[in-house]
Order: C-alpha cells, then structure tokens, then sequence
C-alpha cells in the first residue's frame, strides 16, 4: 500500500531525539519443532552488512519455551554473524501464537531500542510483523528484494516489487524506529557458518501467564513433506514455461531432471495450464530459488519470473526468440526450438555425468 | 452473526503494463477487480451466514469508484456495504490504513455487534499481507491469519476453532469470539450471485462515510501523515550489465550446441562444475 503514496524528494531528515538512541540491527530467529527456519540465517548475512555499515552490532532474538533449545539456536546465530543475542523464554512461547510473541518481541524493542529489526516473511514472520508494527507504531516494509542503509539520514532503504512485479520501489521509515522490514526465504545468500564463533546472550523473561492468553494451540499437523518439491533449497532446476507449447512436451523437462538429479520448476502460465503443481512455481507469486544451475526452457523470462530465479549462479535460458527477455539476464543463450534442445541437452549431460563418473 | 468483510479494489495486475519508453504504469483500460484474496474471505462468511444465520457487511477504504467493488460483494450476497472514502484518506501506508479500517469497524460494532471480522490474506498490488495484523491489534481482537479452514464455530459460547497454515504444517488453534480472520488462497469457491442479489445489488443505497463518520478525529493517524513508511523511488529493475553468452555452432544441430554449451560452462562456472561431479559420483 505504500506504494500508492507519492514519490517525496530525498531529503535529509532531523530524527526525533527520543528515537536518535534507537542502536543496533535485530533479526527475529524464526523457529518451529526444533528447527530454525533458515531465512533467519539469510537474514543474518544481511543485517550483517547492515550492522557494519551503520557500525552497531547485529543481535538475534529467540524467542522460546524452557524446553525450545533456545540456546542452541542462540550460538547458531552467533556462526552465522550476530554479536549478541537476546533470548526470552517463557512457557506461553511453547508454539508460535500472536499474542505472546508479539507482546514479548515489543518489550524487547521497547528495552534494548534497536534501530532495524527484519523478521522472515513467512506465515510467522509476517503474523508477527505486523501486529509488532502496529503496536510500537512504527513503519514496516514487506518482502524486500534488497536492503541498505541511506548514510544521510542512518536510515534503512528497503526495495521491493510493486505493482504486480514490474517495478520496484524503495521504502524508508524517517521518524519512526525501529525500522522494521520482512524479506523472503532464498532472497538473501545463506552467509558462510564460522564455527567457533561466540557472543554474548542477553536473558529476559517475559511475565506473562497461560491463563491470561485467550487463544489456545490444540495440535500441530506436520506436512507431509515426503513428496512435495523443495524448490527453495534446490541446488539445479530445469524449468519450463509456455513455450513448450502442450503438456506433454513439459515431459522433456523431466527427463534432463531426472539425468540431472534436480528439481523441475514451471513458470505461472504452465502451473496455470494444469502442466505443473503450484508447488513447483517459479517467481513472485510462487517460489525463490538460489539454485546454482537453473535451465530455462520456453520461459519469457518476464519480471515476475526473474524475480524468483536470478539469485542462481548459473542461468541457462533456451527460447526461440533471440529478443526474449531472458536473454538480458541468462548466463548462456541457447536461441532455438526447446523440444530439440532439450532432448539434446539430455542426452550431452548424460554422457558428461558417465565420463565423470568413470573418470573418477 | 455478524462478519465484517473488508476488501480492496485492486488493478487487475496482469493486465498492468509498464511504458517501454517512459517507465511508468499505463493504467488506461485495465479493469479494476475486488483483490481475489478477498473473496475467499467474503465467501467464508457467506457461508457462516447461511449455516448460523446474521449479516454480512462489507466495507473497503478507497476512492469513490470503489463503488463498485461494493456492489459487486452484494451481488453475491452481502447484507450491507459501506465505503470509507475522504480526501484525508490519500497516501495511507498500511498502518494508517489498519488505523481508518478499525475505527470504521468500531463504529460499525457500535450498531451490529461483530462476531468475526475477515481479510483476505494479502492483496495483488500491495502484497504486503500487513493490514490484517494491524486491524487486529488496533482492535485488540485475537488474530488468526493464513486460516484454510474454519473447523467449528459456536456463537453462543464465543468459541472459534480453525486451521492456520504454518511454515511446516497446519495449527490447529482455538479462541474467543470477536476475533480477525485472514483467508488463506484456494479455502473455498465464490458462489455465483443469484438474480434477487444481483438486481438489489444495482438498487441498494450504498452507506458512504467520510472521515468524521468513521469516527476519526486525529487526522495525523491517518493518510499521508499517518504513515511512517516513505516512498523514495520507483524504478524498473535494471537488466543485468552483461547480456547472455549465446552458444552457436556452425553445424546447427542440438546435438553439438548441447556439447559446446556443458564444455563452456565448465570453463566459467566452476560451482556448477563441482555440482555435476558431485552428482556423478
Ligand atoms: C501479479 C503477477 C504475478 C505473477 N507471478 C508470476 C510468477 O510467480 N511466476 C511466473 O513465472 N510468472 C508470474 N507472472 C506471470 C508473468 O508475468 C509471465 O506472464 C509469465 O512468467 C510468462 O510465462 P512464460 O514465459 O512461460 O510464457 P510466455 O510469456 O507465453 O512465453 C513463452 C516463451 O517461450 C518461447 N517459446 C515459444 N515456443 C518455443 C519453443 N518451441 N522453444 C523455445 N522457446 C519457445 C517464446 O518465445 C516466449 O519467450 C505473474 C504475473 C502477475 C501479473
């Protein structure tokens, strides 16, 4: 909705005085059963930039039940970059529930004063942001694409796609802190784990009682995630879009997965068409990938689409337009007709992985 | 009974195009739809209404021609709409809009207490899935986002039950009566209107308030000055510097540009190398 205000000339701005204390980049360790969702460690590679343009110190916050393991996850977060951690448990932290994550995460805010705090925009994270957000009153940017600090006013610049994918905008918060924003899993890199590397844990309770929290979790279903594509954390993809023209043709991009041993990803038009699950696309409106090999076959590569992929270190872009936009930001360009290349692709990737394999 | 839908009239995004030349939006002629997040949201609470009977209203904050996003929720049934429309309005972020949404809300409750009060999950153009939180909080109503499934509803004893989508699995959760509900994608189909709805929904007098009407007094929650977060600047995304390598060979044939694509790919993307050697093993 941001969007929809006019665009203000870059000024320099006087931070209220109250606010001019706010120090210090936060990122909100997200959990569930035991396992740290792994957009909090992206998250930390980038507040670690953040922190060291600002020259602060980047915290983790976990927020946990006594049994949660929470200071594991504190010294996870120490690997991956934080100076510090602030670590509130408390019983009623058992299971992600707005009421007591929100009002434990704005006391820690109202307490320690950061200036930025990013949270995951998953269901947790976005539940809680903005509930966070509205109760301190301060401003919240959803799903960046990039983050970085305007050194005129310290204050964050947060991009991210608007109007349907097809531009971008970047949203500050002037007078307000903290500075809050939400960013996708697989936007960000993964930062490399220092093991070994430690950090101070801050310890505060939260006194709050089951009894006064009025909803109740009653179970937890966990998916079954045996068949479902993982996408996100993919290392190659070969994916296909409209251009391959019928159903049965997206069978090509199969079978160089199967050889490959990657996953198989689909534009909106084919998961649309019925060819592909929803699981399996690829872009803003379905999945982020960081592949380090993503074939492209028959896609446009229209922006909504390259929002989702162009963080793979390798694109292979086949189209049988040389003037596809694809072709502006692939690595390789194949121009040519994808059911012949495809199959041609299978074929030489095959022969490559048995000489390799024969070699070694 | 009484649900409070609220939606937005959002561009029909996939009709958006950006000028080539110009870099800005060219929304002449694109259609204007309710956010299709929020039907599912509205159709849930049609169909609350015609298990447990009570009303439906819908309101959206918007420009005048909102209008018709209104009447179209009445078209597939809803009791009553209301726009919440006024200059003062222009500019708002989703915390000012959480702020104006809410107190249009109160003032509703004011005559029809209200039982559920639903979003949909996000919108198209906004994306930011934030005004639902902020409504709730601002009302101090319990929050339920992301819900596929409303499992048991007892007015009586102001209990809820539902299935909210969690990153890896579904919660099942219970709470009291009033409370928000944001509506996951894909939960239920909107119905077809029938030809009573449809005709009212032409006739029906539509229920504008302005700022004062909503119950707002302090402008500067609201609007513009509302808003913490800053447009700074709008831009297409700039390609990359360096355009593909295209791969060619003089024979033609897929076979060989397949070849001559794997023997230059080793070359330059060592990772992608390591990967296929890895997987060969
Ligand atoms: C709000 C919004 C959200 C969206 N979210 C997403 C998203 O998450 N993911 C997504 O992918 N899209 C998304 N889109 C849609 C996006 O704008 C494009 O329409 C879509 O990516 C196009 O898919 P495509 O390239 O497969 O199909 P097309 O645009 O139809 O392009 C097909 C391509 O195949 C080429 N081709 C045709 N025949 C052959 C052949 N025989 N061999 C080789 N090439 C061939 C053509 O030259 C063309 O470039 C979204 C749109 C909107 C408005």
């Amino acid at each position: 909705m941001s969007n929809d205000a006019p665009v203000k000339k870059k000024r320099k701005f006087e931070l209220d005085p109250r606010l001019a204390t706010y120090k210090g980049v936060w990122v909100f360790i997200e959990h569930e059963r035991g396992q740290v969702h792994p957009v909090s460690w992206e998250l930390l590679g980038e507040g670690r930039k953040l922190a060291d343009m600002l020259g602060v110190e980047l915290a983790g916050v976990v927020l946990a039940a006594p049994g949660d393991d929470g200071q594991r996850f504190c010294h996870d977060a120490f690997a991956y970059g934080a100076d510090l951690c602030y670590l509130m448990e408390s019983p009623t932290l058992k299971d992600y529930r707005n009421d007591p994550f929100t009002r434990g995460m704005t006391e820690l805010v109202n307490t320690y004063q950061p200036e930025v705090l990013l949270l995951g925009a998953t269901t947790q994270g976005r539940d809680l942001a903005g509930s966070v957000a509205t109760t301190l009153l301060t401003g919240l940017t959803a799903d960046c694409t990039s983050l970085t600090i305007d050194m005129d006013n310290r204050s964050l610049a947060a991009t991210r796609p608007t109007f349907g994918g097809s531009l971008l905008c970047t949203i500050v918060t002037l007078n307000y802190r903290p500075q809050m924003a939400t960013v996708r899993p697989r936007v960000m890199a993964m930062p490399e784990r220092q093991e070994g590397r430690g950090g101070t844990i801050i310890e505060h309770p939260l006194a709050m009682a089951e009894e006064s929290i009025i909803t109740k979790v009653l179970d937890y279903i966990p998916d079954d995630s045996r068949d479902k594509p993982q996408l996100p954390f993919a290392d190659i993809i070969v994916s296909g879009g409209k251009g391959l023209a019928k159903q049965e043709n997206f069978q090509l991009v199969w079978d160089l997965a199967r050889v490959l041993g990657a996953e198989v990803g689909a534009s909106r038009p084919v998961v649309q068409a019925g060819w592909a699950e929803l699981d399996r696309q690829v872009g803003q409106s379905g999945k982020t990938v960081r592949p380090k090999l993503y074939i492209a076959a028959g896609i446009s590569g229209a922006i909504q689409h390259r929002v989702g992929m162009e963080g793979a270190d390798c694109i292979i872009a086949i189209n049988n337009d040389p003037n596809a936009p694809i072709f502006d930001f692939a690595h390789y360009g194949i121009v040519g007709d994808a059911l012949q290349i495809l199959p041609a692709l299978t074929e030489a990737f095959r022969q490559k992985l048995a000489t390799t394999r024969r070699a070694g | 009974m009484h649900s409070v839908v609220c939606i937005k009239q959002v561009p029909d995004s996939a009709q958006i195009r950006v000028h080539p030349v110009t870099n800005t939006i060219m929304r002449q002629g694109v259609p204007a739809i309710i956010n299709p997040y929020d039907l599912f949201a509205l159709e849930e609470a049609l169909r609350l209404k015609d298990k447990h009977g009570g009303r439906v209203t819908v309101i959206t904050m918007g420009p005048p021609q909102a209008e018709a996003a209104l009447r179209k929720a009445l078209s597939y049934g809803a009791d009553e709409i209301i726009l919440v429309t006024d200059k003062a309005f222009a500019g708002a972020d989703t915390l000012a809009t959480s702020f104006a949404l809410a107190s249009a809300i109160r003032k509703i409750h004011e005559s029809h207490p209200v039982t559920l009060v639903f979003t949909g999950k996000q919108t198209i153009d906004g994306d930011t899935a934030q005004v639902g939180p902020g409504i709730a909080t601002r009302m101090e109503l319990q929050l339920l986002t992301y819900v596929s499934r409303i499992n048991e509803l007892d007015e009586a004893a102001g209990r809820i039950t539902v299935e909210r989508r969690a990153e890896g699995g579904v919660q099942l959760l219970k709470t009291a009566l009033p409370c928000l509900v944001t509506m996951l994608e894909g939960t239920n189909e909107m119905r077809r209107g029938n030809l009573p709805d449809q005709l009212r929904a032409a006739r029906h007098e539509l229920t504008r308030w302005d700022r004062v009407a909503a119950g707002i007094e302090d402008v500067t929650k609201i609007g513009l000055k509302g808003s913490p977060t800053v447009v700074n600047k709008v831009f297409t995304p700039s390609p990359r510097a360096e355009k593909a390598e295209m791969v060619t060979v003089a024979s033609g044939r897929p076979a060989d540009l397949a070849i001559e694509l794997i023997a230059r790919l080793g070359q330059r993307f060592p990772v992608v190398e390591a990967e296929l050697a890895r997987r060969a093993a």
